[in-house]
């Protein structure tokens, strides 16, 4: 359209067309991925509009660090997600499954351990063997799931949907469905919380790390590509982007460390270590959250599977074009267990997360999550059609999701008003990603 | 029209509540007896873990000690195979009926279809809008009252946040409209502020405990008290107080008697659990149907009101007067044997509280 219009307005379209050449290229040496791009522009213009509206409540460190820990349990999931739509196939069955093993590690640690074992509450070992004993099961529930769908050639709908039933079914079996509270010391960590968070220092290492990572990676890539002779990025796009890079990992610690103890807490940590609190308090930064300390760690796992490992190729293969990829040689149905098998890994993590922060397990835990998550990830850019989706697009989509939720909370939306925003944006962000990719083929 | 319908439930519980003290129990049928009458249950969804270990074995009970026999099936959350169920135990010869509804208004057909055929029919926990039916029930809006009443006792100004049920279950509004009743007066008078309010999908404590979060960072942490619709919500309050440092200063109301609940009522950070013993509900309803074994008018029922109902149906009720479980009073579910001792008092204080 800007083209067009370039050609009837004359001089001042040969000054336009050059500038937005200048923006493509700048896109193409850098390697930024434009819709990532997009994604990160839309939610700056959500979290300013909330901004505004909010009288200033909405960019505050609290509120980010509470949104950061809110998105946690979604992106983690919708991490697998992603690679179980890309290959053609969906899973129903998160939220009950997360429900079923945020159950049973709650057993574990409230039950089995301290009172059938009778080795007592509290043992440095608790939660280890609570989220040991989930993430195991939460791999077999998940690889036999995707073992039915693979090898008994029942539809991924219809096998997650028998999950879905039989899980949520299972929860109410166990301990006749009561709620099971508190969770033990330690694993309650996970779930965040000041006491659950790396504090000023941690934070400020795990910044300092992920930059040099970010460097190191980016620079032998290039190395790399110019060992075979690939098309490397220039030097200047390679220092902006490590900039750029660094630059947002350090305002992300830098916002985690500007949001402070809650008063209430730093004085009874005062007392507790009897350090005399000064004049407006103890200031104790809180630093990275655990719990979004675990969903960047799942982040950079499975973008790691996804891109750089056989395993991860395959799936987009197999989404692509099944048959083709049967054809060349991928061993389609072992992919396909093993991506489910992952999944079911994802949602133990994101069951103890959610258990840890709650500091109970309940009946209803999970309810609804298979549609957040599944939100979460086509938000990000995931198709239906297969092939096509990322990791961090999805991590995106679910910190989208529950900006708009948390943001219309503090505007004091009631939840219908909020289910049907989060509808609408739904299906408006599927449909203008379709419209690009229709656009950016022809 | 809904402050009418509020005074009319006030009303009913209020007579319910005298009729209840002035006759005592609904058992001994006088001139008969129903020993061999059978009683069938129709359960909506037996999946639930309540009606199995606490509903049933007391209507077992009542039907046992007046020599009635029980047959049950159940309809799997299925509005549709309810009403054949209703048909079926019918014509398994049941003389009264005693249905758990999925739906108040698709199970009518059956349940007149039942009336007709002799048989009598009991609206179990939830409204079936038909006055041939005796209804029998807790009074929900009698909870939000006592939730309301047992937070504004420990704070009686300041700002409230309101955490209601899932938006599609009546029972939210009808908690949320016993507990305005309460709070109406000092709303007027400005004592107390509502600083959030927010109904909660699938009554969902993870939900909750967000909405919470949200609120406490919208009013900088100024928020003196929270009205929690239940137990579990009230869980996922408290826990995003605690992350602020809040919990036990703030009080928290919540319904149903959940064993961690109590538990944090013993602790101190939860102000009041309305406590609905299910076994009452099943004796009630079990001596009931004994009682239309042997002479089918409802009428003849005891303790029984008349509760206008929301369709306009002058419904024959019994309704029971949950009770506020506060700190003062933990050794009544004690005694009741609802929870273990070590259940209750984990990590309590020995002698903090009257009960631990």
């Amino acid at each position: 359209m800007t083209e067009a219009t370039g050609v009837h307005q004359g001089s001042t379209g040969s000054t336009d067309a050059p500038a937005r050449r200048s923006i493509r290229s700048f896109l193409a040496s850098t390697e930024i991925d434009t819709r990532l791009a997009g994604m990160i522009g839309a939610l700056a213009v959500i979290w300013i509009g909330f901004n505004v509206l909010s009288g200033g409540l909405f960019l505050t460190p609290r509120n980010l660090w509470n949104l950061s820990v809110q998105s946690s349990s979604i992106a983690i999931m919708a991490t697998g997600m992603v690679l179980i739509i890309v290959s053609r196939n969906i899973d129903l069955s998160v939220g009950s499954l997360l429900g079923f093993l945020g159950y049973t590690m709650a057993m574990v640690q409230a039950i089995w351990i301290p009172t059938t074992l009778g080795l007592g509450f509290g043992q440095p070992y608790t939660w280890i063997v609570a989220l040991a004993v989930g993430v195991a099961l939460g791999a077999a529930i998940g690889g036999l799931q995707g073992f039915i769908v693979a090898y008994g050639g029942v539809p991924s709908f219809i096998v997650t949907l028998g999950g879905f039933l039989i899980w949520r079914g299972l929860i109410f079996r166990y301990a006749q469905g009561q709620t099971i509270a508190p969770m033990d010391a330690t694993y309650s960590f996970i779930g965040g919380g000041p006491a659950g968070a790396l504090g000023d220092i941690g934070s400020l290492i795990v910044g300092a790390l992920a930059c040099v990572a970010l460097a190191f990676i980016l620079l032998s890539s290039n190395r790399r590509r110019r060992a075979y002779g690939f098309p490397a990025r220039p030097t200047w796009a390679m220092a902006t982007v490590i900039a750029a890079g660094s630059a947002a990992i350090l305002a992300f610690v830098w916002v985690a460390n500007s949001y402070f103890w809650p008063p209430a807490l730093a004085t009874r940590y005062a007392e507790a270590n009897g350090i005399i609190e000064p004049l407006g308090g103890l200031q104790i930064p809180t630093g990275i959250a655990y719990p979004v300390l675990i969903m960047i760690g799942v982040t950079l796992v499975m973008t790691y599977l996804a891109t750089r490992r056989r395993f991860g190729r395959y799936v987009y293969s197999i989404g692509g074009n099944p048959d083709a990829a049967e054809l060349g040689g991928i061993n389609v149905r072992r992919t396909i267990t093993v991506t489910y098998a992952l999944m079911g890994v994802l949602v133990a993590i994101s069951a103890a997360v959610q258990t840890a922060r709650l500091d109970a397990a309940v009946t209803n835990l999970g309810v609804q999550n298979e549609l957040d998550v599944i939100a979460a990830a086509v938000i990000g850019g995931t198709s239906f059609s297969g092939g096509i989706g990322t990791i961090t697009g999805a991590v995106l989509g679910a910190v989208v999701m529950q900006s708009l939720r948390s943001g219309m909370v503090l505007l004091r939306f009631d939840s219908p008003t909020q289910d049907i925003v989060v509808g609408i944006v739904l299906v408006a962000a599927v449909g203008l990603d379709a419209a690009l990719r229709r656009r950016s083929a022809r | 029209m809904i402050v009418r319908k509020l005074a009319v439930l006030t009303a009913a519980a209020a007579m319910a509540f005298a009729a209840c003290s002035s006759t005592g129990g609904t058992a001994a049928p006088a001139g008969g007896t129903a020993a061999g009458c059978k009683v069938g249950v129709s359960w909506n969804n037996y999946q639930e873990e309540r009606w199995a270990k606490w509903d049933e074995p007391a209507i077992q009970a009542a039907l046992k000690a007046a020599g009635a026999e029980y047959i049950s099936n159940d309809a799997a959350s299925s509005a549709e195979k309810q009403a054949s169920n209703v048909e079926n135990l019918v014509s398994q010869g049941a003389k009264v009926v005693i249905i758990l509804a999925q739906d108040g208004t698709a199970i009518k057909p059956a349940v007149t279809a039942a009336i007709d055929a002799g048989a009598a029919v009991i609206a179990y926990d939830r409204l079936i809008e038909d006055p041939k039916a005796v209804y029998i029930t807790f009074d929900n809006v009698e909870v939000g009252r006592m939730q309301a009443r047992e937070v504004f006792k420990a704070m009686p100004e300041g700002n409230y946040v309101f955490i209601k049920g899932n938006q599609a279950d009546a029972n939210a509004d009808f908690l949320r409209g016993g507990q305005q009743e309460i709070l109406q007066a000092a709303t007027d008078s400005g004592a107390i502020k509502n600083v959030g309010e927010s109904y909660t999908d699938n009554w969902d404590p993870a939900v909750a405990q967000t909405n919470m979060e949200q609120f406490l960072t919208a009013n900088n942490n100024d928020v003196d008290a929270v009205v929690a619709s239940n137990d579990g919500m009230a869980g996922g309050v408290i826990a995003a107080l605690a992350a602020q440092g809040l919990d036990g200063k703030v009080p928290v109301s919540g319904q149903d008697g959940d064993a961690a609940a109590l538990n944090r009522v013993a602790l101190g950070t939860q102000t009041v659990d309305v406590w609905k013993d299910a076994r009452e509900l099943g004796k009630a309803a079990g001596e009931a149907a004994a009682q239309l074994c042997v002479d089918k008018d409802i009428s003849k029922v005891g303790s029984t009101i008349i509760f206008k109902s929301p369709g306009g149906n002058d419904m024959t009720s019994i309704l029971l007067t949950p009770i506020p479980i506060t700190k003062d009073n933990l050794s009544v579910v004690l005694d009741a044997g609802w929870i273990t001792k070590d259940v209750l008092c984990k990590d309590v204080t020995a002698g903090s509280v009257t009960g631990c």
